[in-house]
């Protein structure tokens, strides 16, 4: 108990000491997290429509590819990257292993499949008698897909947030091919877990606080704008 | 109205993931332009440091890196993983110098031509430690009797079990004293770093062999715990430095590991290593070769 309460005192004298170290951890965790969910988006939503639109031979079998690839553990993705990203790997010649974009590259690769099954799954929902009511509307290619978006806003934005959910806990994948460098891939999951390690539970806590601070303030922005229109309406 | 609104919170998100990036880049490039102003440009590469848990568990590398970094042009990248893998990155080529301390897996590298410039840093020594209440009463006995009685009280050991240099050592012992503690029911294998494993024998109240690096900076954590067993001659635990032979891989930074290897012999890093530890815990963490 008197942890607890230190592990609060100290992240709060750390977040209004603006201790650099912290700041500079934080921002590039929310950066690194960001970018990751940003990629899974783009890919996956557009992906996810398709793939719960269109029908063709194999769809289910993709599917279920991609379901599997929700439960993806993490140290999985990250053992994979790390033999693809080596110097000796295929990816060698980028040096891209221990940097930022390794660990972003983890990141998507963990989150894309829960954004794109929860897309797919959003899109199969969908009534096709609506999809002839639109497109007897005269409504053109572009303006299908809009409409249904936002017809599905609320699952696209639960799926988003899903992923957000896996990309700002994730650990194993961002310690594996980031290697936890100061100053240069040090996230606030795998800081914590070398303060474990060092013994300094006290500042483990704090940090573990800025993480959920993070995490709430981000899932709050996006569950407002998933809520948004649901009031006015 | 709730619409711009949330646009502008948006926006203003967006621009401080910029501002962040940039600031990043700003970050990277001043030691470059304030460091040399006479100098014609020298670029930072990147040095990987492959290393034990120890040296960065214990926060000497956190004193170190900065001092080399800051009069080299070199971005250390410093991997901290145990003694097994470190030396494993040096084989494959995946690091540029190595700071272990396994001498005898070592030994085998350097005879296989696999590391270079192969040189002594530091040593400190491990002790047994465990419960205050020693339920095996090991407490003064040499490594050999010690290991015995608690193989044979079956008090509970806990062991790295992860090809750490400490691993490597404890196995050792364990053969000298000719014993194998695989079977007994009582003998943990963690499979994780020194501190966490530490952790786990003061909850667990069984014995475990450390470096004094790591028991010292974790002391106040494990309740009542003491050194048991110290000053054995083979509990000496010494650290080498080395480069890794460029002839592994073209993307190895030679130059880089060549100049970490001299920093790390050179009479500015001796002395700060003979001083670190002795504010915090009133002794030194590492000691120099005379």
């Amino acid at each position: 108990m008197d942890l607890l309460l230190e592990g609060l005192k100290k992240a709060i004298e750390m977040v209004l000491a603006a201790d650099p170290i912290i700041v500079e951890i934080t921002l590039r965790t929310l950066k690194v997290s960001m970018t990751a969910i940003i990629i899974s988006t783009l890919i996956g939503i557009p992906l996810g429509m398709f793939l719960g639109l269109v029908k063709f031979p194999g769809r289910k079998l993709i599917l279920v590819i991609i379901n599997i690839g929700m439960g993806l553990p993490p140290v999985v993705a990250g053992l994979w990257i790390t033999l693809l990203l080596w110097r000796s790997g295929p990816l060698g010649d980028y040096s891209l292993l221990y940097t930022e974009t390794a660990i972003i590259i983890a990141q998507t690769l963990v989150s894309l499949p829960i954004v794109t099954a929860l897309t797919a799954t959003a899109f199969q929902q969908i009534n096709e008698k609506m999809i002839l009511q639109v497109k007897a509307l005269g409504a053109t290619r572009l303006q299908l897909v809009w409409i249904l978006m936002k017809e599905s806003k609320l699952a696209l934005l639960a799926a988003i947030i899903a992923g957000f959910g896996r990309v700002i806990a994730e650990v194993g994948a961002a310690m594996m091919v980031g290697g936890n460098i100061s100053g240069d891939t040090r996230i606030l999951t795998t800081s914590i877990v070398m303060e474990v390690s060092k013994g300094n539970f006290d500042i483990a806590l704090a940090l573990s606080f800025i993480l959920m601070t993070l995490a709430f303030l981000i899932t709050f922005l996006l569950t407002f704008l998933q809520q948004r229109k649901r009031s006015h309406e | 109205m709730k619409n711009k609104l949330l646009s502008l919170s948006f926006v203003l998100f967006l621009a401080l993931m910029t501002a962040c990036s940039s600031s990043d880049t700003n970050n990277a490039e001043e030691p470059e332009t304030t460091n040399e102003p006479e100098t014609t440009e020298v670029e930072t590469t990147d040095l990987i440091l492959a290393t034990t848990t120890s040296t960065q568990d214990s926060g000497l590398l956190d004193v170190l890196i900065p001092m080399f970094e800051e009069e080299n042009p070199y971005n250390v990248k410093t991997i901290a993983v145990g003694t097994g893998q470190a030396l494993e990155m040096g084989v494959n080529g995946e690091a540029d110098t190595l700071l272990t301390h396994a001498p005898v897996a070592e030994k085998e590298l350097v005879d296989n031509g696999d590391v270079l410039n192969y040189q002594q840093v530091m040593y400190n020594d491990f002790v047994v430690v465990g419960p205050s209440s020693d339920p095996a009463g090991i407490k003064g006995l040499s490594t050999n009797e010690a290991f015995t009685k608690i193989f044979e009280a079956e008090s509970v050991f806990v062991s790295r079990g992860d090809d750490s240099g400490t691993h490597k050592k404890e196995l050792s012992l364990w053969t000298a004293a000719d014993l194998d503690p695989a079977g007994n029911s009582a003998y943990l294998e963690t499979g994780q770093g020194m501190g966490n494993s530490l952790q786990v024998a003061a909850e667990k109240q069984g014995y475990i062999l450390t470096d004094r690096a790591t028991y010292l900076a974790q002391k106040d954590n494990l309740g009542e715990f003491e050194v048991l067993v110290e000053g054995d001659e083979n509990l000496l635990n010494i650290y080498h430095v080395m480069e890794v032979n460029p002839d592994k891989n073209d993307k190895i930074n030679a130059e880089g590991a060549k100049a970490f290897v001299e920093f790390m012999v050179s009479e500015e890093a001796f002395k700060t290593i003979s001083e670190f530890g002795m504010e915090d815990y009133g002794q030194p963490l590492f000691f120099l070769f005379e």
